[in-house]
């Protein structure tokens, strides 16, 4: 039973990975709508930025992982490199942890 | 594959080898958390090369272990893997390059962090080099980070102390910010965002980062007036 939920995961994520690409190609997008759909992919990865970084379930995180991922972002803007923006957010939420902070 | 590495700056490779490691350190805990919930080793091994998606793995593993029916948790991953038909539609036509081969392989390597690094490109052969070198990293990262934590799973104990969970969100996001300079983009994603949050309680996972679509209306209508 554990093999069939396996398999019937494996092979529909499949689906939607090749799904796409093979749309992409058959159909001719006007540049609008190419833009259109590029600002999706940043719309569904800032949507999974807040859920991952700020819920757990279907309830808040704690603050220690916000605020890691909120230090990590601040310096993203700064143009701090990409190395010390996810250490540092990693730091941040661990230090935080150690003082007791959920 | 050597024009790849010829094709991406070192700094580049250095990141793509940064988010690969984080993702490798994803994959101890998962591993880990997949023996402690009573699974056999095969089970996260197999679903961490054939599913290849971090979160609908752990979302699957953890409706089985409350005694989910398996069906019912490859539903649920299902609809959080969702998100990949609309990363292949913003993705440049002919990313992964010619051949059925490349377009299978290409298309299973599509996940999270190789859309991001192949956004974040300016043309086409650096988006396509970044693309391959991080799916393909992720490819290797994350199952061999299964199944070792796996095999040490209760050596690792508790991963959310070094902070690793706030890695994954801090590696999106960083790879996000250029293109959140746009005031249009940054307004879609902040409402996107907020949608997204909004919804969480409510809605089974990954509806909510669906529904944040509704956002992009905003762009749109600015388009228009603009």
């Amino acid at each position: 039973m554990i093999a069939a939920g396996l398999i019937t995961l494996s092979a529909g994520t499949f689906a939607f990975r090749f799904a796409g690409p093979v749309l992409r190609q058959r159909i001719t997008f006007p540049p609008w709508a190419e833009r259109l759909l590029e600002a999706a992919a940043v719309v569904l990865l800032a949507a999974l930025v807040a859920t991952t970084g700020l819920t757990k379930g279907h309830g808040f995180a704690g603050f220690a992982r916000p605020a890691g991922v909120l230090a990590g972002g601040v310096l993203a803007w700064r143009k701090a490199p990409f190395l010390v923006v996810v250490l540092a957010a990693a730091a941040t939420t661990a230090v935080l942890r150690l003082l007791g902070v959920p | 594959m050597s024009s790849i590495y010829r094709t991406l700056s070192g700094g580049t490779l250095r990141d793509i080898a940064l988010a690969c490691l984080a993702v490798w350190f994803i994959g101890l805990s998962y591993g880990a958390i997949a023996v402690a919930s009573g699974f056999p080793l095969w089970v996260p091994a197999a679903q961490s090369v054939l599913v290849l998606a971090g979160a609908s793995e752990f979302l699957f593993i953890g409706i089985v272990a409350a005694g989910g029916n398996p069906l019912a948790a490859a539903a649920a991953g299902l609809l959080v893997n969702a998100r990949h038909l609309p990363y292949g539609l913003a993705l440049p036509e002919n990313l992964t390059g010619p051949g059925w081969r490349r377009r299978l392989l290409g298309s299973h390597v599509m996940n999270d962090e190789s859309v991001v690094f192949a956004l974040a490109q300016e043309d086409l052969p650096r988006k396509r080099a970044a693309y391959w070198t991080c799916g393909l990293g992720v490819l290797l990262c994350w199952p061999a980070g299964a199944v070792l934590g796996a095999l040490i799973g209760s050596v690792i104990g508790n991963t959310s102390a070094f902070g690793l969970d706030a890695m994954f969100p801090a590696v999106i996001l960083a790879l996000i910010v250029p293109a959140l300079r746009d005031r249009r983009l940054r307004r879609a994603a902040a409402i996107g965002a907020a949608i997204a949050l909004a919804a969480t309680p409510f809605l089974p996972a990954g509806l909510p980062e669906l529904l944040a679509l509704i956002a992009l209306l905003t762009t749109i209508k600015n388009r228009k007036t603009t």
